[in-house]
């Protein structure tokens, strides 16, 4: 287990409940009141942390090293029932963007989503989430798969951002993007689109334009880094609190500007210490979505995304 | 040994005598240094007739060279930001966007406008980089997502020219959300099958090249254009090394495969022009 700064008090308990449980194990001696008490506590702590977080410690959250990424969640839901499907028949294979077929309670879907690493090598190996041309397209060709078939589309959102890397300029990052958000608009199957860790501008908007667009509790969404808004607004990377608050980046502050459609919620102490809970809650919504997205005809979906997200924007007359 | 002799007198002219050189009388190319009058550079559509550097215009500029007669009707010319984040950086946005108003006369960083190319009707949208960097905010997203519908309304292509820095940061994921707006637009154009132009000019990165600047049926660019998703510094910062030379200029992304071809500015009406003309014959 890893514990951020904050979350100290939370790891001193499961301390000191884990001692009083060897403790009672080694000696004999009854230690079911004092662990009770503690575990109370533990509850108390909890909720009092997680009931006031603020922007910079969601951004932390959204990033914790335990919390489950795409390829948790595709097991989850599919029960282990997914195939999943490789390359985008033009360059290569982007290991940062998973996809591929799975079954959620005998529903056929298409599951997509950045994968980040849980180990140092396997962190490289899919480039800690950052996907190349390739993986947008990748992921556009599954999607175009989907619809063939009429099968609705899940995108599971974290990353850091597209890779600025030179060759991802040369194979046209820019144009792969923006051939997803076009394609993406326009397709004639539902597309379910959930933010589970971090929301990094055009490189999470590339597999994020959905007929319901749900945030996790714990994530964030904005068109930058908090760090790099820092960078470039006060030219230190020093401000990177402030500039996760003036950013209104919170599933909270995007759902009051309704640029999201909904959130939805993380068990208390956050998807990375109940996994398991998180995974049941999202298949919640999800069925629950895919219930009400297939009762909409294609044209009609299609009609109302287009005039989502077109309504997006503020301006003054 | 007369070399070491002074022969000229120097400069006698006295300091009370001496002339200045008024401002904006002559341009001097920023690549060759070749200097010429500023009306000759004027005449020739801020192209150095020497090296033919693009220097980098505005939409009053752009209109003038593709409308015939610089004639045109602007739309939504009234549309403005709101600060819907209450943003602050160093400054607050509304006042830096008083201050850039001000400045530039502009009122964002797009104009958009109807008009005619050799007597071909078409809808015009033209970024200003003087506006913050040429930075996509709603009113940019909103402006283009308003010529889409008048061009859908009166039936006639639609030419885009972008020129931006990428998204406006102090609107955050609204700005964010232009890229989405205008390209799920886009496809409301490309059902109607008429004909999107889109025109690279320099620069043109980040949220701009990742959404609409790439989707036209055909993209075009200015010679020597800077046209990226990351910034040069940022790609640099990442593979740790130099860049190589002429790394993400409109020669590479054509070299590339992203772009239909370079048009010098010169000749830009008359490469539209035809290019309509053929898709309506």
């Amino acid at each position: 287990m890893n514990f951020l700064d904050f979350e100290k008090p939370i790891a001193d308990l499961l301390d000191q409940i884990d001692k009083q449980k060897q403790i009672g194990e080694k000696s004999q001696v009854d230690v079911s009141v004092s662990v009770r008490q503690l575990e109370l506590r533990l509850a108390e702590v909890r909720k009092d942390i997680y009931s006031k977080l603020n922007p910079w410690q969601r951004v932390q959250l959204s990033r914790h090293p335990d919390r489950p990424y795409t390829n948790a969640y595709i097991e989850y839901l599919t029960e282990k029932e997914f195939i999943e499907l490789h390359g985008d028949r033009t360059v290569k294979d982007d290991k940062a963007i998973v996809g591929g077929f799975g079954t959620i309670e005998g529903r056929t879907v298409m599951i997509i989503g950045q994968q980040k690493g849980t180990t140092t090598k396997q962190r490289q190996y899919r480039n800690f989430g950052m996907a190349n041309p390739e993986g947008y397209r990748k992921a556009l060709r599954l999607m175009k798969l989907a619809e063939k078939f009429g099968k609705p589309v899940i995108t599971f959102i974290d990353t850091p951002g597209a890779f600025p890397g030179l060759e991802a300029e040369e194979r046209g990052q820019g144009e792969a993007i923006a051939r997803n958000l076009f394609e993406m608009a326009r397709l004639k199957v539902p597309v379910i689109c959930i933010i589970i860790g971090e929301g990094a501008s055009g490189g999470a908007l590339g597999i994020g334009i959905g007929d319901r667009v749900y945030m996790l509790e714990n994530t964030w969404y904005s068109v930058i880094s908090p760090e790099s808004c820092s960078s470039i607004l006060w030219r230190s990377w020093d401000y990177k609190e402030k500039a996760a608050e003036v950013l209104k980046l919170t599933a909270e502050d995007m759902l009051r500007l309704k640029l999201i459609d909904g959130i939805i919620r993380e068990p208390l102490g956050g998807a990375h210490s109940f996994p398991e809970e998180m995974f049941k809650i999202v298949k919640k919504e999800i069925i629950s979505n895919l219930n009400e997205l297939g009762k909409i005809s294609a044209d009609d979906l299609v009609k109302m995304r287009i005039e989502k997200f077109s309504s997006m924007g503020v301006v003054r007359n | 040994m007369s070399w070491f002799k002074r022969i000229k007198e120097g400069i006698t002219t006295s300091t009370k005598e001496k002339k200045e050189t008024p401002e904006g009388l002559w341009h001097k190319c920023p690549t060759c240094k070749t200097i010429i009058p500023t009306k000759d550079h004027e005449t020739h559509m801020y192209v150095c007739t020497e090296c033919g550097h693009h220097d980098r215009i505005g939409s009053a500029e752009y209109f003038e060279i593709l409308f015939d007669d610089n004639r045109f009707e602007e739309l939504d010319a009234d549309l403005k930001s709101d600060d819907p984040l209450q943003f602050i950086d160093t400054k607050k946005y509304t006042d830096r966007v008083r201050e850039t108003e001000k400045k530039t006369g502009l009122k964002d960083a797009i104009r958009t406008a109807g008009g005619d190319i050799d007597g071909q009707a078409i809808i015009v949208a033209c970024m200003d980089f003087k506006f913050i960097g040429g930075s996509m905010g709603s009113v940019v997203g909103e402006k283009i997502s308003r010529a889409i519908d008048h061009a859908l309304n009166k039936k006639v292509p639609l030419m885009i020219i972008s020129k931006s820095g990428g998204a406006r940061m102090m609107e955050a994921a609204f700005s964010l959300m232009q890229m989405a707006k205008t390209s799920a637009k886009l496809t409301l154009l490309a059902d109607a099958r008429l004909p999107y132009i889109s025109l690279l000019t320099d620069p043109t990165t980040g949220g701009v090249t990742a959404s609409y600047a790439m989707l036209g049926d055909f993209n075009i660019a200015e010679p020597g254009a800077l046209i990226g998703f990351a910034g040069p510094r940022v790609v640099k910062e990442t593979i740790g090394k130099d860049l190589p030379k002429g790394f993400q200029t409109a020669e590479f992304v054509l070299e590339h495969g992203f772009l239909d071809f370079i048009v010098d500015r010169r000749e830009l009406k008359s490469k539209i022009s035809t290019l309509l003309r053929m898709l309506k014959n």
